[in-house]
This record gives C-alpha cells, sequence and structure tokens, in this order.
C-alpha cells in the first residue's frame, strides 16, 4: 500500500507493523504526533497493545523496561530534554538485556528554548548500549523501526531510530507499507527466554562485585558487535522480501571517488544532487551515509576510506571540547590504517539551521582547495 | 486463637539483612500472603541489598531490580506486559523503602496510580535512608537523629503524610500495616490482592542500625509505634473511607522514643512536642474513621 505519510508517522505504522504490544510514552514536540497516531491505532483496534500513558520520558523508559522484562514487545518514542530524561534508564534497559526499540527525533539541546534539529541529544546517549540507527527518508524510519526489532530481539539489546525534526518528523512523503504478513514473516512474534517468570523465579540485576560485572560488560560489548554482520544479512533479507536494501551505510557514486563526504540522516540526502552537480563538473566526489553509529562500522569505513585523497565529514552535533562525533568517530576508525586520508571536520546545522545544496558545496569546494586540514572543527556559516 | 498465618515460606534463609531487620519480616510476612503467582520489582533499597547479590535471590519469586525512581512505573510496565501475553492472574508487586516512594519515586508513583494501574505497591517504612548510612528522608519523623540530621539540628519538618497523598489519588485501597502484626498485615495483602487497581501499602519495618535499637526488640518497638499511635493502622478505601485497624489505648509515648537512641537528645518539651503532633493527628483519623461509618454500614447491608 502506498501512503504519504509524516516521519512521526512512519514511526508509528513501523511500531504497529512490527506488532508493538507494548508503548508507553509522553509526549514532547517534536515527537507527539508518533504518539497521538499510536494512541488512536490502539483506541481503534487496529493495533492490540497496551498503551500506558506516564506522566514522564523517565517513566515512559521505566515502563518500557517493565513491559519488556515481562516478555512483550515494546515501543516508545521521544526527542531531545526527553531522551537526556531518560538517559539513567537508558542504561538500566542495556544492562537488563532488554530489546525495546524507540524512536528518537533529534531535536538541539536547551537552552535557549528550541525545537529544531542537531543530533547531540541522541549523540550524548552513545554510551549507553543503545544500537542507533539515523535514517534519512520516511520510507527508511518505516522499514528502520522494522529492523531494529530483529536486530535487538537476536542479541537482547535495545535499539534507537534516530530522524531529524523537522526536517523529517513533520515532512510527507511517498511511503510504501508493507503488507502486514509479509512482517510478520520477516519479524515473527518474539519469544524472550529470559523474561520474568513465575514457573522459573530469578532475580535479574542484583548486586554484583568486581568478580562478575565486568564480564557482564564484556558480553554487552560482544553482543552490540554482533550487530555489524546483522545489519547486512537482516538488511538484505529485508531488501529480498521488501525491494529495498539497508546495510550499516549507504554509498553514493563511492567507486571511482577520490574526495569523499560522510556525513549521516538528511544532510546526506541533500549532499546527492551536490555529488551530481560536482561529478559533472568533472570532480571525483563521492558520499557515505553512515546510518549506523552504534555500534560503529569502524571495519566497513577503514575498507571504504582508506586510499582516498581527501575526506570530509559533515556533522550536525558538536561534542563540547572536542569536535563534531562522527568525525571524531571516523577519524579514529582510520588512525591505524596505512594510506589513511586527511581528513577536515565540518559543523553545520546546529539548532536546525538549514544545510543547504550551495553550502554542502562549499564545503566540498574548501577541501579541494586545502592540502592538510588546520583544525579540528570548521565551523559553516557562524555569524561572528 | 485460630491460626492464620500461612505457612508456606516463599522467603527463604541466607538473605542479607542486619539482625532484627523490620524489612526482612516484613517481605516474609507479605510473600506468604501473596503466594508464588507473584513478580517483585525493587528500586534501589535496603531490599536491593537483603535480597542478596548476582546470581542468588531469597525471594523465590521473579524479581526485577530497578532504578531508585522507577518502581511503580516498572511495575505499570510488568503488568501491561502480562496482560498482553494474557497473564492476568500474577501479582506485581513495587516494594520499595520510603526514600524510593516518598521522595526519589513520588513521581512515578502518583502516574501508576494516577492511571489506577493494575499493582500493588509497597513502602516498606524505615523512616530514613538506611541503605547509604542513615540519612533523612521525608519519612523521617519530626525530632530523630539521622546522619544528616544530627542532634543540634534533628529532623525539623513532620514526616510527610504519605497515606493522605496516595488517599488524593483516590485509589480503590490505602492501608497502613506493622510487622509486628503479622496477620492484620497479611490480611491487608490478601484485600490488596482480590481488589483491581491500584492498591498502596505502608508498613512500619524498624531498623536497629538506623533506629539505634538493639535487634531483639525490632517487634517489641513495632507495636509501640502503634500502641502509642505515633503510627496508626487504618485502611482507606476508594481514597475517602477511613477506617482504624485497631483503636488501642495510648500508650506514654515515651516507651516508644526511650529505646531508641535517635530520640535520645530530645529535651522533656521536644517530647512533648512530638504528643502534640501524634495527638493532633489521631484525632484527626479518628473523626476520618467516624464520618466514614455509615458507607461501611451501607457497604456491610448490601453484602447481607
Ligand atoms: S539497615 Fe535497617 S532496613 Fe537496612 S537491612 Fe539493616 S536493619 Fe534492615
Amino acid at each position: 500500500m502506498q501512503k504519504v505519510m509524516m516521519g512521526n508517522h512512519a514511526l508509528s505504522w513501523g511500531a504497529l507493523l512490527s506488532r508493538a504490544e507494548v508503548i508507553a510514552a509522553y509526549p514532547i514536540t517534536p515527537q507527539t504526533e508518533v504518539v497521538e497516531l499510536l494512541s488512536n491505532m490502539c483506541a481503534d483496534g487496529s493495533l492490540k497493545a497496551e498503551f500506558i500513558k506516564v506522566e514522564s520520558e523517565h517513566s515512559a523508559m521505566a515502563a518500557s523496561m517493565g513491559a519488556s522484562a515481562a516478555g512483550a514487545r515494546t515501543f516508545t518514542a521521544t526527542s531531545a530534554q526527553g531522551l537526556a530524561l531518560m538517559h539513567e534508564v537508558l542504561h538500566w534497559a542495556t544492562g537488563a538485556r532488554l530489546p525495546i526499540v524507540m524512536g528518537n527525533i533529534n531535536r538541539a539541546m536547551a537552552p535557549p528554548w528550541t525545537i529544531w534539529t542537531d543530533q547531540t541529544d541522541s549523540i550524548a546517549q552513545r554510551d549507553t548500549g543503545w544500537i542507533q540507527i539515523y535514517t534519512s527518508s520516511i520510507q527508511e524510519i518505516l522499514d528502520s523501526v522494522i529492523q531494529a526489532y530483529k536486530i535487538a530481539e537476536q542479541i537482547y539489546l535495545p535499539a534507537m531510530v534516530v530522524l531529524d525534526s523537522f526536517v523529517l518528523s513533520h515532512t510527507n512523503e511517498n511511503c510504501e507499507v508493507p503488507d502486514q504478513d509479509k512482517v510478520d514473516a520477516y519479524l515473527p512474534r518474539f519469544e524472550n527466554a529470559y523474561r520474568l517468570n513465575t514457573d522459573k523465579p530469578a532475580a535479574f540485576g542484583g548486586l554484583t562485585g568486581p568478580d562478575w560485572y565486568y564480564e557482564l560488560r564484556y558480553k554487552i560489548e560482544r553482543d552490540i558487535q554482533k550487530a555489524l554482520p546483522l545489519f547486512e544479512e537482516t538488511g538484505k533479507e529485508f531488501g529480498e522480501m521488501f525491494g529495498r536494501y539497508y546495510g550499516l551505510v549507504e554509498t553514493y557514486k563511492l567507486d571511482d571517488a577520490d574526495i569523499v563526504l560522510v556525513t549521516s540522516a538528511s544532510i546526506a540526502s541533500t549532499a546527492r544532487p551536490v555529488i551530481d552537480q560536482m561529478r559533472s563538473e568533472g570532480h571525483k566526489v563521492g558520499l557515505i551515509r553512515i546510518r549506523v553509529f552504534r555500534p560503529f562500522p569502524s571495519e566497513l569505513l577503514r575498507k571504504l576510506l582508506s586510499g582516498r585523497k581527501k575526506v570530509l565529514v559533515v556533522d550536525r552535533n558538536i561534542s563540547f571540547g572536542m569536535s563534531g562525533a562522527f568525525y571524531a568517530e571516523v577519524k579514529a576508525a582510520l588512525y591505524n590504517v596505512k594510506g589513511r586520508p586527511p581528513m577536515w571536520g565540518y559543523i553545520a546545522g546546529l539548532g536546525g539551521r538549514d544545510v543547504p545544496v550551495d553550502v554542502i558545496k562549499g564545503m566540498i569546494e574548501q577541501t579541494m582547495k586545502e592540502d592538510h586540514p588546520t583544525q579540528d572543527i570548521i565551523w559553516i556559516g557562524v555569524k561572528r | 486463637m485460630r491460626y492464620t498465618i500461612p505457612e508456606q515460606e516463599i522467603m527463604c534463609a541466607g538473605h542479607k539483612a542486619c539482625q532484627g531487620c523490620g524489612a526482612a519480616n516484613a517481605m516474609r510476612f507479605a510473600l506468604k500472603a501473596l503466594g508464588p503467582k507473584t513478580m517483585l520489582t525493587l528500586p534501589a533499597c535496603c531490599w536491593s541489598v537483603i535480597d542478596g547479590p548476582f546470581p542468588y535471590s531469597s525471594v523465590g519469586v521473579p524479581l526485577f531490580h530497578t532504578a531508585f525512581e522507577t518502581a511503580a512505573a516498572v511495575a505499570s510496565g510488568i503488568r501491561a506486559g502480562l496482560d498482553m501475553r494474557g497473564d492476568t492472574e500474577t501479582n506485581v508487586v513495587a516494594w520499595a523503602g520510603d526514600g524510593g516512594t516518598f521522595d526519589i519515586g513520588i513521581q512515578a508513583l502518583s502516574g501508576t496510580v494516577e492511571r489506577n494501574d493494575n499493582v500493588i505497591y509497597v513502602c516498606y517504612d524505615n523512616e530514613a535512608y538506611m541503605n547509604t548510612g542513615v540519612q533523612r528522608s521525608s519519612a523521617t519523623p519530626w525530632g530523630a537523629v539521622t546522619s544528616t540530621t544530627p542532634p543540634r539540628h534533628f529532623k525539623q519538618e513532620r514526616k510527610k503524610d504519605m497515606m493522605a497523598i496516595m488517599a488524593a489519588h483516590g485509589i480503590p485501597y490505602t492501608a497502613s500495616a506493622s510487622v509486628a502484626y503479622a496477620e492484620d498485615l497479611i490480611r491487608k495483602v490478601n484485600k490488596a490482592k482480590q481488589i483491581t487497581g491500584s492498591k498502596f501499602l505502608h508498613i512500619i519495618a524498624p531498623c536497629p542500625p538506623g533506629w539505634r535499637s538493639s535487634p531483639e526488640i525490632t517487634i517489641q518497638l513495632a507495636r509501640l509505634v502503634v500502641q502509642t499511635h505515633m503510627f496508626p493502622l487504618y485502611e482507606i478505601y476508594e481514597g475517602r473511607y477511613y477506617k482504624l485497624s485497631m483503636d488501642p489505648k495510648k500508650k506514654p509515648i515515651t516507651e516508644y522514643l526511650k529505646p531508641q537512641g535517635r530520640f535520645r537528645h530530645l529535651t522533656e518539651e521536644q517530647v512533648a512536642e512530638i504528643d502534640r503532633q501524634v495527638d493532633e493527628r489521631y484525632a484527626w483519623l479518628k473523626e476520618q474513621a467516624e464520618r466514614s461509618k455509615p458507607w461501611f454500614e451501607a457497604k456491610k447491608e448490601k453484602k447481607d
């Protein structure tokens, strides 16, 4: 079925098609439409789920945790301050090994009050052990929710589907809504082998000393690494069933590219026509969109980037006192590689500042002019 | 007298509570009434230690440890998850101390009971943050010494009236209980089990290290706190109708305060001040119980 829908509703449709059984959520701009549509779906019976209308995001994640521990497929969505309020419980969900899936609409952090996009909210959660998928189209949002469950439930870790506020959350696009029976075949009902069970009483999360805590962290790291091949496998399987293929990264005109632009989310969509234009002008430029940020696809990026002439990373976030987060991580991934290319780190579009075609083109042109980057943070278009 | 306490022990030996811990008793009695078809969630509190370290547990039912301020919300989630998977029988119980209930956990608790989610919330109240070394909480009574309210600056504020806060939410059942009156406690847990919606139980649980009392008088203190009217046992139905579980002739307040080091510094006037507060509150409670009588009688008639 074809349907024109906004990014927020694509999250709701993703949860519906995944047959989420418990939804616990609190409203926050720009996420509200996600929970509004889900409430309606629950009310009209199209989604058979318990909707817990909690009193805060902190409780949204806590209730999701309880539901997931009881064995139910669980969904929630949030944004910015709400995600920050959840921070503590995000760690709990990981430590408790609960495959909760959550939509996060990237909104810049206050103060000052803002509702427009940048990635600082979700980047700040990168050490919580949640899988993070950064999407760049309405279709991908919907599909990613389904894929997220598929992976999360195999490795018993939670996953976040991330989208830009307004640029994606409130933009309408044509979207193919997959058939329910096909989704059911791809994503069967989840049977949690470690749920709370009165026939097999056990305590979860009890006090653990230095003799075992270390091992439990090791297992989380070991298992989140398993998501890397799983993204490729499940993305391929998804492609065979639904005709749309997903992986860890998306590449565009990369094969013979000397200069590679690395970015994420909706900036990548704007970058595609820039690549086309510059190619037509005779420049060998290509694009990598990092789709999966946690676990970080280091190995793949080493393969794709080593031997290139120049790499520029465009970040819509800033890790204060360091640089853009994607830039820092791409750089780190390539450090031990012989013949690693010089790398430029641009910051753009914080707090919803537009990042149009000519701005992206300007960044590539600046990179072409220089032999080596002179600083780690290159602010684009900042009013000084 | 007929023996009414279930023989079955669901909690087992080997737990990590201090000697004479009232909270350990509270769980033991509550589980007897709850039975094995029960799931517990615990926020940070003494019980997150008492239960025993990974991979052990002393409660004999599934237990989910959670963040300090989330017990009620997690219980709501477990309930919803079980309901969706067709299990409407299992009791879902949030089991928290006074800090996790009166202070940091009150927002989630208020949310859960406002939605009237079908869970039992039990606060075992030892009147301070015992697990972190006896710091004051909003459940600490006026006059008490804790490690953050030293003798020169003993707790200057009254104990928060958590029962009234729960009642104000209009939940079907709210009750106070004491580990010294096990049959009453068990009867109340049983009642809570039978009611659909949110249930709140407030159990006074003496703590020898925190109260600076000797372990062998825990039950005695849990009885005296009721007999001196400091912690009356009562029930509130539908947030409005009060019923005293017992109305003992008041014993002198000093009988309760004296054996506890946390009240040792108090002058006679200060003890009199506590007495005044206790009487004021007890009188108010009796008024509520009096006012509620017709409602209970009408209910009884209906049954007959
Ligand atoms: S500190 Fe008090 S409440 Fe905690 S285990 Fe010891 S006696 Fe029990």
